[in-house]
């Protein structure tokens, strides 16, 4: 019969169509704005429209999104920011746009270099969110962060971002990613115990 | 399918003496071919030796020697490894015979050559510019070729560190200063020849009467601004009435010549680069190109990472093809309905995409000898329900939503055909050669990875028709979905890293060609090193680009608003194919 196929196209059309309205009943007001009713929706099992109210409602980001990257600081005991960066450079040679720009801060006295970044600078017009900075920094200073929501009303005002605009705390990273942030803890403690070792096998060798 | 047996032993110095030299060179393989005997030898090799597979035609600048090399890449539709055969000419008179007679797949490839290297094919039916346009001075990717604006040969820049002086990008390359034009060139007074020698390319076609009054045929332009052409993308055609005699298409709006980019970049810092030829197609991007710098670096990829490299190749292939229907179907006039249906299931698989790579489209997962990380806890599960589960379901129900649609069939059915001899003669690739009853898939022709492992079939359709390139894609994901479910199946654990990994990697002199069977079409990555941390020559066989000369053949004698559905079922993205 011609026809058909468009009427069982159709027929898919009105299924899906009903599906939207079965599963709000089914979840019975719970499927927006609620987290589990934003997993359903995308999730394998989600029937029916499965679009996100933004900004309303926002998508769970998984640990390893990432958009601009940042620095990484701990928390001193009078609450000063120790920047984790020792300006070694690694980052800014990575970056396949150069876009990053880092000077090297110098002892006053001796004029020698100090491992801590004076200026740290990406132009976040021209990063490719790429993350290669992150992936090879060997001081788990520099990381990819999840905020994306940047939008200025001025580009050239605001989005060469300096070292203090750059600067988030250690803390933060630990919230927005977890399981990297354990993992990175735990690899830097084996490292320092391991230090901590061989100094004393030194001292006791010395003694 | 048994691996055919090659004749390694095929010793074409003997067949053609003093004409044809095996390369000798460190790291190099393959035959130079006398210029003079090009059009001799290739013919040779297609119908004596069965290479009738013209894969790539690209140049290399050996500024250092003075010479420029042409590099073609020669296969046997019927499987196996392939041909490089090489010519050399001098730098300041590099003039080649062209293969378009030949191999006219080669057709637009070498008009990229002349346009980019400035290596001029004698006997080419339309040696025009493709890329650029007519106004541009000099040929870019000539290794003494500078850009107005320039900062150092190579990347990374000095002036980014130590001293970072913080700049932005359009203070060192303002609007209007970054553009170099030719001696004695005003942009003001300019007629656009190149638009005579395109309208003069097509020309051939109107027809004139005895008083001199052209009749009969007129040009329109199709684009470059047209919600259809997926892009900006230009298709200028010759119509009879309504009917279509002759069409070429314009491409290069998007240009940003990728290779020379690729040159200036490191080896690692390309990668990402990758991610943005075909953005549909990230994952497949990044694994031709990790293919081909490993087969210089000759390293071995852990178990692991190639299981996991198959998996994210196996569903890029999937989503991409989604959305090839659904843009396809969109192209039909089937407004986003169909279009939206796929874009959800690509939705699900560009969620695990970015739980494992942490973008949704720019990927940058691949390194070179493994991966970036390993999968996050829980993305397997992720995978697992989609390819048992909801894939299977959807693309059933894809197909009951459009396969015997009447509009659909009725549009597409017996449209646009190209022929088998002219999807091999015109270097088609993927899904397009594949639908004109050609099985040649790279995964089972010329294995790589671990794709001889897996138990799938190679989808073809005989008709090569848009019908069954409509058909062709839905095979492919039922396939790619089989190779996904014994993927996560056998999934060893284990490393997904050789070694450490590197910012800075070691690459020894030689050249190599990688090539993946990409959602699109073969996509090669033709990589030559010199010892240096950037590689002398990056070279991409674009499946997009390469598939759109067999556009206008395709076309000839349809109507104006086929065009649109031809060009939608050949799937091209305008970020591959204008570079």
């Amino acid at each position: 019969m011609y026809g058909k196929g468009i009427l069982k196209g159709l027929g898919v059309t009105l299924k899906r169509f009903a599906d939207t309205y079965l599963d709000d009943i089914k979840w019975l007001g719970k499927r927006y704005y609620t987290a589990e009713g934003i997993a359903h929706r995308s999730s394998k099992d989600a029937r029916g429209i499965f679009t996100i109210q933004y900004p309303e409602e926002k998508l769970p980001l998984p640990e390893e999104f990432r958009f601009i990257p940042f620095l990484v600081y701990d928390e001193g005991e009078n609450g000063e920011k120790e920047i984790r960066c020792t300006s070694c450079g690694i980052c800014a040679k990575v970056c396949p746009p150069q876009c990053i720009w880092i000077t090297r801060t110098s002892d006053p006295k001796t004029g020698r270099p100090v491992p801590a970044p004076a200026e740290f600078y990406i132009d976040v017009d021209v990063c490719m969110n790429c993350g290669l900075c992150a992936e090879y920094c060997p001081f788990d200073a520099i990381k990819m962060d999840h905020d994306y929501e940047l939008a200025s009303y001025d580009r050239m005002a605001t989005n060469i971002f300096d070292k203090e605009r750059l600067m988030k705390s250690a803390a933060y990273y630990a919230e927005i990613r977890p399981i990297n942030n354990t993992r990175e803890e735990e690899a830097r403690k084996a490292k320092e115990a391991a230090k901590a070792a061989k100094a004393a096998a030194r001292a006791n060798k010395a003694a | 399918m048994t691996t055919p047996v090659q004749p390694l032993t095929l010793d074409l110095a003997a067949r053609f003496p003093d004409a044809v030299t095996p390369d000798e060179r460190k790291g190099y393989s393959g035959w130079i071919v006398a210029a003079d005997k090009l059009v001799e030898f290739a013919t040779a090799l297609r119908d004596e030796f069965g290479y009738d597979y013209l894969s790539s035609v690209t140049g290399v600048d050996y500024l250092p020697e003075e010479k420029m090399e042409v590099v073609y890449h020669a296969y046997k539709t019927t499987g196996g490894p392939g041909l490089v055969f090489k010519v050399q000419v001098p730098r300041d008179k590099a003039v080649v015979p062209s293969l378009v007679p030949v191999y006219p797949g080669a057709e637009f490839q070498e008009r990229e050559a002349w346009d980019l290297l400035g290596i001029e094919f004698t006997g080419h039916p339309d040696l025009r510019r493709i890329l650029l346009w007519e106004g541009f001075a000099g040929h870019p990717l000539r290794k003494d070729w500078q850009e107005a604006y320039y900062e150092a040969e190579t990347k990374p820049f000095k002036s980014r560190w130590p001293s970072g002086e913080v700049h932005r990008a359009e203070e060192k390359n303002p609007f209007g200063a970054n553009v170099k034009y030719p001696e004695n060139f005003d942009p003001e007074k300019w007629v656009p020849e190149g638009e005579n020698a395109l309208y003069g390319a097509l020309a051939e076609y109107e027809e004139t009467d005895e008083t001199g009054l052209k009749t009969d045929h007129i040009v329109i332009n199709l684009g470059p601004q047209h919600p259809s052409t997926h892009g900006v993308f230009r298709v200028a055609a010759v119509l009879d009435g309504e009917t279509i005699v002759s069409l070429k298409p314009v491409m290069g709006y998007l240009h940003r010549n990728h290779e020379k980019i690729g040159e200036r970049n490191t080896y690692l810092q390309n990668m990402p680069f990758t991610d943005r030829l075909d953005y549909l197609a990230a994952m497949s991007n990044n694994f031709g190109y990790a293919l081909a710098v490993e087969k210089l670096m000759n390293v071995e990829v852990p178990e692991r990472a190639e299981y996991i490299r198959v998996i994210m190749a196996e569903l890029t292939r999937i989503q991409n093809h989604l959305f090839a229907i659904g843009m396809f179907l969109n192209d039909l006039g089937a407004f986003f309905t169909p279009s939206l249906y796929a874009i959800e299931e690509r939705e699900l698989v560009l969620d695990i995409f970015e739980a494992v790579s942490g973008s949704r489209m720019m990927c940058n997962y691949f390194r070179f000898g493994g991966l970036t990380r390993d999968l996050p806890e829980g993305t397997l599960e992720m995978i697992r329900g989609l390819a048992f589960d909801r894939l299977p379901r959807k693309v059933d129900e894809i197909d009951r939503f459009l396969t015997e649609n009447e509009i659909v069939r009725s549009r597409c059915v017996g449209q646009g055909i190209l022929t088998t001899e002219e999807a091999i003669k015109y270097s088609a690739a993927g899904p397009m050669l594949r639908a004109s009853g050609v099985p040649y898939d790279i995964r089972r022709a010329d294995p790589y990875s671990i794709y001889d492992r897996f138990d799938f079939d190679v989808a073809v359709r005989y008709n090569g028709d848009i019908y069954d390139r409509y058909l062709i894609r839905l095979d492919e994901i039922r396939q790619s979905l089989r190779i996904v479910q014994q993927a996560v199946e056998q999934i060893p654990e284990g490393p997904i890293q050789t070694g450490k990994p590197q910012y800075q990697v070691r690459v020894p002199a030689g050249e190599a060609y990688g090539r993946v069977e990409g959602p699109k079409g073969e996509l090669g990555f033709y990589v030559v090193s010199n010892g240096k941390p950037n590689p002398w020559r990056y070279h991409v066989r674009a499946p997009s680009f390469i598939n759109l000369t067999a556009f206008g053949p395709m076309c000839t004698g349809l109507k104006v608003a086929d065009i649109v559905a031809v060009l939608g079922s050949i799937d091209i993205v305008l970020g591959e194919t204008d570079r």
